[in-house]
């Protein structure tokens, strides 16, 4: 490991990402237009239901933790691109380890997506949420986590994939059932066992679950907030380390063997 | 002295041999050339020399590193430009060299330095902290080179250096390589399919389908040929090759289209004899002084034409998009 090769490539990823304005104001409109559609719709569909708060509000958290997602995951797939036709080659005729090449990779894409989800914060008074800024710093940490986790998948999957067709089936069967069963659009409380199985192992559910106490924990009740949260913080915390420890190290194996 | 030595190397891809059991050595301060057609081997035999790659059997060493055991010590001493483009382009071109410069441990406060020297020397200097998204493609040719020196390398790796440029952007790219050579002594190893490139070459390796096919100074291989070339169009081209095979014993070898071509040793002697004594019917007739792409076509029966050679290559792109590799 190189910490300097670590940081070279971190301060690329960041570059990269602060020069392409157009990339940023999507990623800020894409979880709006989300927001939009799906909170509109659903909200009046729901409205008689036992949710117990408004359901933008109850939205509003997993859209921000879909964000953070979406933006690991897409930073780190892009490897797959990066391998046959760009920089990545240059980055892998250099003297430095693999490992330090997937951390800096990791860490680039992580602190991208929590910036980006740090900005979804400015949303909060449209949606009518009220946020404490002592919460700010433990949210944050909450989307670096996440971020960190979805990063380490993303590089291991892009350093398993053999081929870039099969980037499409990956979406249909990996992102998009990923976004779906997450609580963001449905609490996971009382869904069947199949459901409940299939969200323990879905990283980005323990991301949601985190971001909807903390962003709501000042909106309603200890009681009715009980309803739609699944862990404590801290348990959520929790299960987010062990899975990106995992994640990360399959990476970093997965790279190391790849190339 | 030896830079590169090369020993029966091979490298299989399934059912395909891409480079088989071909051995060279590479002299200090030389600029030596890897010329053949599309898909003939060169850039994986460049892949292997850069660690990028491991052999399937036999080896190589650089500078006295093993390509396969010391890995690290290698990457340290080449330097390369890939065939294809891989600058980052939304980047300036200095951030492009920092960061090269900084992955090979060059110490930041030399890098100035050697970024001033390196851009001087490639012409860029004023567009230093300009994004390489607007550079032009031999800009991005001539960047790539400055990044690849910028760590001072014993070898420089050029793979197909003036792919995709136009001829005067090409002859200007040589300029560079040829000062790089002259004031920096710097060992170059360069691939092209260009055949008037590759006079250039202080020595050139000619290979076809992953074999070497000769090896030598780019006159000497010419000597090999032989006298003149002569050249005729006809509409009965058989037949025509067969009446030179009668009456002079000459092979007469198919060029593009109508045309036949047959080497001679003294052409302005010969040609008088050839319309004083064929009965075919010849359209047109042209003499010249052999060239590589008559080496090529006298070793292998078949020409490297560019044409076919860069659609090929489109093809491939275009497969690898889709993932073939
Ligand atoms: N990664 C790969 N997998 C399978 N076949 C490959 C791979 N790379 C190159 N080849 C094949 O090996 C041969 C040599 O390719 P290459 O070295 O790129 O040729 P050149 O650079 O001389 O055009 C070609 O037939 C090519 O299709
Ligand atoms: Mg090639």
């Amino acid at each position: 490991m190189n910490l300097s090769a670590i940081y070279t490539i971190w301060e690329r990823e960041l570059i990269r990402y602060w020069r392409d304005k157009i990339r940023i104001v999507t990623t800020l409109i894409q979880p709006l237009m989300f927001l939009a559609i799906f909170g509109t719709g659903l909200r009046s569909a729901l409205a008689s239901s036992s949710l117990g708060i408004d359901f933008l509000k109850f939205m509003y958290p997993g859209i921000i933790a879909m964000s953070v997602m979406g933006v690991a995951f897409f930073s780190t797939i892009s490897t797959v691109w990066d391998r046959e036709f760009g920089f990545l080659k240059e980055i892998l005729v250099a003297p430095v380890s693999r490992t330090s090449i997937v951390l800096g990779k990791i860490l680039g894409a992580t602190t991208i997506a929590a910036t980006q989800a740090l900005l979804l914060l400015i949303l909060a008074p449209i949606i009518g949420v009220s946020i404490n800024l002592t919460v700010v710093p433990e949210l944050f940490l909450f989307m670096l986590l996440l971020a960190f986790t979805i990063s380490g998948m993303g590089l291991l999957i892009a350093s398993l994939l053999k081929s870039l067709e099969s980037f499409g089936l990956l979406m249909q069967l990996l992102v998009f059932p990923m976004f779906f069963l997450s609580g963001a659009f449905f609490p996971l409380t009382n869904v069947p066992g199949w459901m409940k199985l299939l969200s323990a192992i879905n990283p980005l559910s323990y991301g949601v679950d985190a971001l909807r106490e903390m962003i709501l924990r000042n909106q309603i009740s200890q009681v009715e907030i009980a309803k739609i949260i699944l862990r404590s913080p801290g348990a959520n915390a929790m299960y987010l380390v062990f899975f990106s420890f995992i994640l990360v190290s399959a990476a970093v194996v997965a790279f190391n063997r790849r190339n | 002295m030896n830079v590169i030595e090369v020993k029966k190397l091979t490298k299989k891809f399934d059912e395909i041999t891409a480079v088989d059991g071909i051995s060279f050595e590479v002299r200090k301060g030389e600029i030596f050339g890897f010329l053949g057609p599309n898909g003939a081997g060169k850039s994986t035999t460049i892949s292997i020399l850069a660690t990028l790659l491991e052999p399937t059997s036999g080896g190589a060493n650089i500078n006295g590193f093993s390509v396969i055991a010391d890995r690290n010590q290698i990457r340290k001493s080449i330097g390369l430009v890939f065939q294809d483009p891989s600058l980052d382009d939304r980047l300036t071109a200095e951030e492009n060299l920092r960061f090269h410069a900084r992955l090979y441990g060059v110490p930041m406060s030399e890098y100035k330095k050697r970024a001033d020297e390196v851009l001087d020397l490639v012409e860029l200097k004023d567009r230093r902290d300009d994004i390489v998204k607007t550079f032009s493609g031999g800009m991005k040719r001539r960047l790539e080179i400055a990044r690849g020196l910028i760590h001072y390398p014993a070898v420089l790796f050029l793979d197909e250096p003036t792919l995709g440029l136009d001829p005067q952007t090409r002859a200007h790219l040589w300029e560079y390589i040829l000062r790089l050579k002259r004031e920096k002594e710097m060992t170059i190893f360069m691939t092209t399919h260009y055949m008037n490139e590759a006079e250039y070459c202080d020595r050139i390796a000619i290979i076809d389908r992953g074999k070497i096919v000769a090896l030598d100074t780019p006159e000497a291989l010419k000597k090999k040929i032989g006298g003149d070339i002569i050249r005729m169009q006809s509409g009965e081209k058989e037949k025509l090759a067969k009446e030179i095979k009668e009456k002079y014993d000459l092979d007469a070898k198919d060029s593009e289209g109508d045309m036949i071509q047959v080497e001679v040793e003294n052409a302005d002697t010969f040609m008088p004899r050839l319309f004083n004594e064929l009965e075919s019917k010849i359209e047109s007739i042209e003499m010249r002084r052999p060239t590589l792409d008559d080496v090529f076509l006298s070793l292998t029966d078949r020409m490297i034409r560019e044409e076919q050679a860069s659609r090929k290559d489109a093809f491939r792109a275009q497969m690898r998009i889709r993932g073939r590799k």
